[in-house]
């Protein structure tokens, strides 16, 4: 028989004692595994819903007499700008070194041309990406699918008494209005978003592109390097990352993680006192058996490592069943904290750190105890007559 | 060579109003393969003494000097090697561990020698067979009768050999029938060359040990030492 014998055989012929401390255990271990999961998964929806919010940088031609912001471009200002980029620009982006980071590239040529006799801001756009990038449009009719097809905004379609399936004159080129935009309240809503390339031909600019909008697509992206990578690949333009949003996404995911951390440092401190009472009446119940071991000629050291074997053999038990218990809560805990779709996934560096923490955590509690058991005086502990 | 060298021990407990001495100077030898009772009134200090025998309970003044060790001049934990190697208790109420097998019960004191589990259990399955518990190896204390337990309890004080083996009322939880078996056990282990020290109230026991040391308010009794052989 070895020590660990001795360890073994107290949990397996203790079985309530030992199940109500491995209860006390997993409900700790398991609610830090929900915390951390779910805050884990919700960071990552919100990165997501934040990534998809639309673009966070945007590139335009260095131009003095150009205003950058989106909001408040105007067709002459762009169209007057002494020069514009090309779509060998464009191709460029996908040159960066952090290019696996980049989700959506959209250009952009920006035009005031006649539709339907009246001069109107035309946007020619790749339909693909710019759909990608705008999710939350909402189309009355369909995307575009043919190069002679536009998207009306909701205000351009009212100025031009427009529906879908109507044709439309774009500067002589025949359209057809395949879907409305429902009003989004911003500058797309008197707009009229042709294909780029038609655009592109219709206005006698082959290869032009007024200013491009990308969309990082990550969680922690480095938008800071990503806007010098851009800047670098096409020197004469200025790039703009959004810091508003790249900033308020940051704050949104540190704020969860914070309060993710604080519960389960709270949820741990409290497990580990359960776990130091249980163990100190366990051990103070055990204080002939432990005098019969000093008596016997046990050694302190010897008592310590038997007491914190069990806490050890405990705490992997209920750091595997909480990781267990953990992973089936969040499942169900996730939607109803997130209030969102969030998966969690089984992941087994998670139940790694449960178990770890666990260990740790019955190891510290159980210090004390198998002190305090040590230093018991086998006489007074046995009582002789 | 004597075996066990008692020398003029005291021990003082100092309380809350003023101290009390539990033993006050007591002397005397055990040659090996002595079988002795230590007899006395409740409070006379015979556990004390016993403990203190036991290299559990350091004296105030005095030596106990055992296989010409001065066991108290030991640190606590060469006291508790010493313990495995020379000493064998039986203690009161046999003192089982209640989770363990009379198999593991009596390999529990191997379990520090570094022994293999194998030759331990060698060891526990010669000597529970020796205390006339062979087949039992199995069963948990409390599935057995008294007078079982108290032979696990003798098993597992004797496996590792110790040259002395204490034995604290070791009938007192038995019947009669059982106290006798018990008591003719221990003559065959003293038979054997196993020297024995047993606290004892039972009189009638005194007819089966070598000799019988008194004790009577911390000190030995002179006036029921008839016997020459004590050295006090």
């Amino acid at each position: 028989m070895k020590m660990h014998n001795i360890a073994l055989n107290n949990i397996r012929r203790r079985k309530a004692k030992m199940a109500f401390l491995v209860a006390g255990m997993v409900i700790g271990i398991a609610t830090i595994v929900v915390l951390y999961t779910v805050t884990g998964a919700m960071e990552q929806e919100i990165a997501d819903k934040f990534d998809q919010i639309g673009s966070n940088m945007t590139i335009v031609p260095r131009t003095e007499a150009l205003s950058t912001s989106y909001e408040g471009i105007s067709a002459s200002d762009v169209a007057g700008g002494v020069r514009l980029m090309t779509m060998d620009d464009v191709a460029r982006i996908g040159t960066i070194k952090n290019k696996e980071n980049i989700a959506v590239v959209s250009p952009k040529l920006l035009e005031t041309l006649p539709v339907d006799g009246k001069q109107m801001p035309v946007m020619g756009v790749r339909f693909e990406d710019e759909l990608k990038m705008k999710s939350w449009w909402k189309l009355d009719g369909r995307a575009p699918e043919n190069p002679d097809e536009v998207l009306l905004g909701f205000r351009a379609a009212e100025r031009l008494g427009k529906k879908p399936g109507d044709a439309v004159d774009i500067n002589g080129a025949a359209h057809r209005v395949s879907g409305i935009i429902r009003e989004t309240g911003s500058q797309e809503d008197s707009v009229v978003l042709a294909g780029l390339s038609s655009l592109q031909k219709i206005s006698g600019k082959a290869q032009a592109v007024s200013f491009i909008e990308v969309a990082a697509l990550c969680y922690t992206c480095p938008i800071e390097e990503i806007t010098a990578q851009i800047s670098e690949k096409l020197p004469g333009t200025k790039v703009s990352a959004i810091r508003e949003v790249v900033q308020a996404r940051q704050d949104f995911v540190d704020r969860f993680s914070q309060l993710g951390i604080s519960v389960s440092f709270i949820v741990l401190v409290i497990g580990s006192l359960v776990v130091l009472t249980t163990m100190m009446s366990a051990v103070n119940e055990r204080t002939r058996e432990i005098g019969i071991f000093r008596a016997i000629g046990f050694r302190k050291s010897h008592v310590i490592g038997i007491i914190l074997m069990e806490a050890g053999f405990i705490s992997i038990i209920g750091g595997l069943l909480g990781y267990l218990a953990g992973m089936a809560g969040a499942r169900v805990a996730a939607p109803v904290i997130a209030k969102m779709e969030v998966a969690v996934p089984w992941d087994i560096q998670t139940g790694l750190m449960a178990m770890g923490v666990a260990v740790i955590m019955g190891l510290a509690a159980g210090l004390f105890p198998a002190f305090r058991a040590a230093q018991q005086d086998p006489v007074e502990a046995l009582r002789f007559i | 060579m004597d075996l066990i060298n008692v020398d003029n021990v005291t021990k003082v407990f100092k309380g809350g109003e003023g101290s009390v001495t539990a033993l006050g100077g007591v002397s005397f030898k055990v040659p090996e393969g002595d079988f002795v009772a230590l007899m006395g009134p409740s409070g006379s200090g015979k556990s004390t003494l016993l403990t203190m025998l036991g290299a559990m309970n350091p004296p105030t003044s005095g030596s106990v000097i055992i296989d010409g060790i001065d066991v108290y001049s030991l640190t606590a934990e060469k006291r508790a090697d010493f313990r495995s190697e020379y000493l064998g208790f039986v203690f009161q109420q046999f003192q089982l561990i209640p989770y363990l097998t009379a198999m593991e019960n009596v390999m529990l004191p191997l379990a520090i020698t570094g022994k293999s589990n194998r030759e331990q259990a060698r060891m526990a399955k010669e000597v529970l067979e020796k205390v006339g518990l062979g087949g039992k190896e199995g069963r948990l204390p409390n599935q057995m009768s008294g007078g079982e337990q108290e032979r696990v309890a003798i098993a597992r004080a004797i496996v590792n050999e110790p040259p002395i083996l204490f034995a604290d009322e070791p009938t007192g939880a038995l019947d009669s029938k059982n106290s006798e078996e018990i008591m003719n056990l221990f003559k065959y282990l003293n038979r054997e060359g196993q020297t024995i020290i047993m606290v004892t109230h039972n009189q009638e026991f005194l007819a089966h040990v070598k000799r019988t040391i008194f004790i009577r308010d911390g000190v030995l009794d002179r006036s029921r030492h008839p016997d020459s052989r004590i050295a006090v």
